[in-house]
């Protein structure tokens, strides 16, 4: 496949559906919480009832224009909505309320990296649209005759992205979902939970002979609905249709689905059987203007996106490409490290700490950093505890644990369990005195030049003091008192 | 029972004189009506449960000493298009015969707040779509002046309950004309206010950019009364307007000196039948008389305007009726095997021919290849029509029509012809394209004592003077027609 991988290209563009982080849904009141009983968060406008009426939800809205800015695309002042007729159980109104020739915003972009150099990923549009509800085909005792249908999703806003066929292969598009994740991550405009559907990703894929610029006959794959899935999905699907173009076929334009029991795709309908979906303009709704000052003080709220963060983390930290990266997977953990760094005084460590134990310790105990029971300002007085001095390294690290264990501070560890390093000459004088008067053979060596000897009587000097004097200290005393 | 009010000032009066309860009012007007309903069949339901609660809440306010509403005690009914929490609704069609709605239509809210007695819901076209109320999935009605013709459509049922003094008012849905012909036929005063005036929510749609909710009443100043309770911006329908609505009854008693009055000549040529030309001219002298000045004006789209309604109206229709497919609250067809065959049967049951019709005749207009053809061309002249009547609006107050190019017609008379039935809409579908404001209001009778009603249209939100010169108007034909 390899050598046909140099012959032929592969273009790849992405349709991704993603669940606006609303309290309430497109159109109505009702909850968008998962979960819940079956249509027991619903109403006449979700369940489409005669005479029921949509109404807008502002919060969707100034969701899709903050992601539209993050996404760098064009905000329109004036968008409309638009019938998409289908006939579905789990659609009730008999059509899907989205956006159609006027959508919320257009002609955006994102970098991405991959095999080093950056690239830009054009993104045609951005628009809202309500979801469906779900159907249920199994689970239940007479699920070999019936289907259910929940419509507690039904009416749930969500923006659709639509990218240009801007990606060559596989690993570009699982590079650019995950840069879109977490750009909407950090806008917090998304949870982008996979498994609860609020982040769903169809590819249009197609190949050509490398240098040709005339795109191939695409097919639509669908059911991409892990990161792991789009991978599998997208290598299958290129290398099935470079397959059927070298044994002398043709691509036919078709949506197919990725089945992952059998790791394939499979076609589902062709492009004859495709949908006359009737778009006309929702007579319901009102056009929907978003004025300037609506779009500015939209565009204010946008925090410091991913990129610009770890360009900061790199310039201001003087940290590796590599570390920024990690301290800046997610805003809650960039945030801790800049607030630990703040507190400590010592950025440096800070992140080692965090990329280190505090991440490890999370991640063994399966806790997100929002849950960590350590807090940002509790790692910082305990950093700050170290670079004083106050206890060693490795104290630190058996006080940190401790601090995962119960939550309790720094300072009341080390106190309680009287951890501080003893510092204080005229205490440990006395210790040292004991222990050369204990150690007469030893100290017979060390004068007979075998200086090394030194190590074990300061291993003596700790263990009398519990590991809690300063190694430094006792040195220089032993020294001073054996010459 | 003459004994009973036909106003609602009788009504008023006859509370305050205590020479009956509101409760023995709903008593009387509900035997009334289902006695008189036996030869007019304009009922699908009567209500006596919610009547006599309504009552007694309206006797309790008596009682106690209150400041009663507007319609305390009056004797309402509604076209079965407007839904009723806990009353079935069927939109004159098979396909919800047992359908009882979990919500209260707004326009239905506000009538019972302001103390209106529902006792019950009135037949129609089958979901609104018809001239006649032939197109009921249930039974004709009958014109209460002559049972062997029609009462108009598709409010027919709400048109001749008023009109037969089964109740005082009643609120119909005007979609083309569908408020105003039967008014005309029946010989009541109808009305649909602006677009956007009442709200729509509630009211199954048929066309939602056409649908209005309006009211059918003995007189003018009851239709002021009523206009002024259910009009108004509501939250649950983004159409509905933010405009202040005035107190329509306190503008009425205006003479219509300095008024300005066009009329379309386009509205008086071919077609039109003598005696309702005539009818309709001795009207205009009766507002001459009055002191109006009499314009000439030009609405040059006019002739385009039943193949552009028809366009628009099947176009949304087609996509408002997807939503009755069997899944839920349909009733369900007989053969539901697979999916496909459960649609079929529970369509192919349910829906009547001229739905049937409709809903293929949109679907058509919005098929790819055809939108732009159809949908799209049929707004564009939408928009043309509109703007004749902005221009005429210039140079007039008001514009005076026939409603109806010829009187109430047999039963099965015109239902072999859907065509003619739909040209038989030109006079009322204009105002309904452009979203202004019209009535009807009697203006005379056939020789054979069929009724004859005048269309009075005004600009956007001037249902006021509207108002004021149909009272006007109604004041001195009546003052003729005594001499």
């Amino acid at each position: 496949m390899t050598a046909l991988l140099e012959k032929y290209e592969p273009v790849i563009g992405l349709e991704v559906h993603v669940q606006l982080l609303t309290q309430s849904k497109a159109f109505c009141g009702c909850s968008t919480r998962f979960g819940a009983p079956p249509n027991s968060q619903t109403c006449p406008v979700c369940l489409g009832l005669p005479g029921a009426l949509p109404v807008l939800n502002r919060r969707a809205v100034e969701l899709g224009v903050k992601a539209s800015l993050a996404l760098n695309c064009e905000v329109r002042g004036v968008s409309g909505f638009a019938r998409k007729n289908y006939f579905y159980p789990d659609l009730p109104k008999g059509y899907q309320i989205s956006q159609y020739d006027q959508p919320l915003a257009e002609h955006g972009w994102i970098d991405i990296r991959e095999g080093g150099a950056p690239k830009r990923i054009g993104i045609t549009r951005l628009h809202l649209e309500d979801d469906a509800g779900k159907s249920v085909h199994d689970g239940f005792g007479d699920s070999a005759k019936r289907s259910y249908v929940d419509l507690n999703r039904s009416g749930t806003p969500l923006a659709e992205i639509v990218t240009e066929p801007d990606m060559r292969g596989s690993n570009e598009a699982h590079e650019f979902l995950t840069r879109l994740k977490e750009i909407l991550l950090y806008l917090e405009v998304s949870d982008c939970n996979m498994e609860e559907g609020s982040l769903r990703c169809d590819a249009n894929v197609s190949v050509r002979l490398r240098g040709a610029e005339k795109l191939g006959t695409k097919a639509e794959v669908k059911n991409l609905n892990s990161f792991r899935f789009l991978k599998q999905a997208l290598d299958y699907e290129i290398d099935r249709q470079i397959a059927v173009l070298e044994s002398g076929g043709t691509i036919h334009q078709e949506t197919r689905l990725w089945n992952t029991a059998e790791q394939r795709t499979i076609g589902m309908r062709s492009k004859e059987q495709a949908h006359d979906y009737r778009y006309f303009p929702e007579p319901d709704l009102a056009p929907l203007v978003v004025g300037d000052a609506w779009r500015e003080e939209i565009r204010a709220t946008i925090p410091e996106l991913p990129e610009a963060r770890r360009a900061r983390f790199i310039a201001s930290y003087g940290m590796t490409e590599y570390n920024a990266g990690v301290l800046t997977s997610s805003k809650a953990i960039a945030h801790y490290f800049e607030e630990a760094a703040k507190s400590s005084g010592d950025a440096r460590a800070a992140a080692n700490w965090v990329m280190g134990d505090v991440l490890g310790q999370l991640n063994t105990a399966g806790k997100t950093i929002e849950a960590s029971p350590v807090s940002a300002p509790a790692l910082g007085e305990l950093l700050k505890l170290q670079s004083s001095g106050a206890i060693s390294g490795k104290i630190a690290k058996h006080v940190f644990l401790k601090m995962f264990e119960t939550g309790r501070g720094a300072r009341e560890i080390v106190d309680s369990e009287s951890l501080a390093q003893i510092s204080d000459t005229a205490a440990l004088e006395k210790i040292v005195a004991e222990v050369i008067a204990a150690s007469p053979k030893q100290v017979e060596q060390y004068k007979g030049g075998k200086t090394t000897v030194i190590g074990f009587l300061v291993g003596q000097v700790m263990k009398a003091t519990r590991g809690q004097a300063n190694p430094a200290a006792v040195n220089e005393l032993l020294r001073k008192a054996l010459e | 029972m003459s004994s009973l009010p036909k106003t609602i000032d009788a009504v008023r009066a006859a509370l305050a004189a205590k020479q009956m309860s509101a409760r023995e009012l709903a008593q009387a007007a509900l035997i009334n009506a289902e006695a008189t309903d036996t030869n007019i069949c304009a009922f699908l339901t009567f209500s006596p449960e919610r009547a006599l609660a309504a009552a007694d809440r309206v006797d309790a306010s008596l009682a106690r000493g209150e400041k009663l509403g507007a319609l305390a005690g009056v004797p309402v009914a509604i076209k079965d298009v407007i839904v009723t929490k806990g009353l079935r609704t069927t939109c004159g069609s098979k396909i919800l015969e047992h359908y009882v709605p979990p919500y209260d239509a707004t326009a239905v809210e506000k009538l019972e707040a302001a103390g209106a007695v529902i006792i019950g819901k009135t037949n129609c076209d089958e979901f609104a779509m018809g001239s006649s109320t032939e197109n009921s999935g249930f039974f004709p009605t009958r014109n209460p002046r002559d049972l062997s013709r029609v009462p108009g459509g598709s409010s027919g049922g709400s048109a001749a309950a008023v009109a037969a003094g089964m109740c005082v008012a009643a609120l119909g849905t005007d979609t083309g004309g569908s408020i105003r012909q039967p008014a005309s036929f029946c010989g009541t005063v109808g009305m649909m206010g602006t677009y956007g005036r009442v709200s729509r929510y509630g009211l199954a749609a048929f066309a939602s950019s056409l649908d209005h909710i309006g009211p059918f009443t003995n007189n003018v100043k009851d239709c002021a009364t009523v206009m002024g309770v259910i009009s108004g911006r509501d939250p649950m329908d983004s159409t509905s307007a933010a405009v202040d609505v005035p107190d329509y009854v306190t503008l009425l008693g205006k003479n219509l000196h300095g008024i300005k009055i066009g009329v379309p000549r386009e509205y008086f040529a071919e077609g039109l039948d003598a005696e309702v030309g005539a009818a309709v001219e001795r009207g205009i002298d009766t507002l001459r008389k009055l002191g109006a000045e009499i314009r000439e004006i030009h609405l040059a789209h006019t002739r385009y305007a039943v193949a552009t309604y028809y366009l628009i109206a099947t176009a949304e229709a087609s996509s408002n009726l997807a939503r009755y497919d069997g899944v839920r609250y349909t009733s369900r067809g007989p053969q539901a095997g697979t999916l496909a065959e459960m649609y079929r049967s529970t369509r192919g049951a349910g829906f009547g021919q001229e739905v049937k019709r409709r809903i293929m005749l949109g679907t058509y207009a919005l098929s790819a290849g055809y939108y732009d053809a159809y949908y799209l061309k049929a707004q564009k002249v939408r928009t043309l029509i509109a703007r004749d009547f902005e221009e005429a609006f210039r140079h007039v107050d008001l514009i005076v029509t026939p409603v109806s190019p010829f009187p109430a017609f047999k039963l099965g008379e015109k239902a072999a012809d859907p065509l003619e039935m739909y040209l038989s809409d030109i006079y009322t579908i204009t105002a309904s394209l452009a979203g202004i404001p019209g009535l009807s209001v009697p203006c005379g009778e056939t020789q054979a004592r069929l009724s004859i009603g005048m269309q009075m249209l005004a600009k956007h939100f001037d249902e006021g003077r509207l108002l004021a010169a149909a009272h006007a108007f109604e004041t001195a034909s009546t003052a003729e027609r005594r001499q």
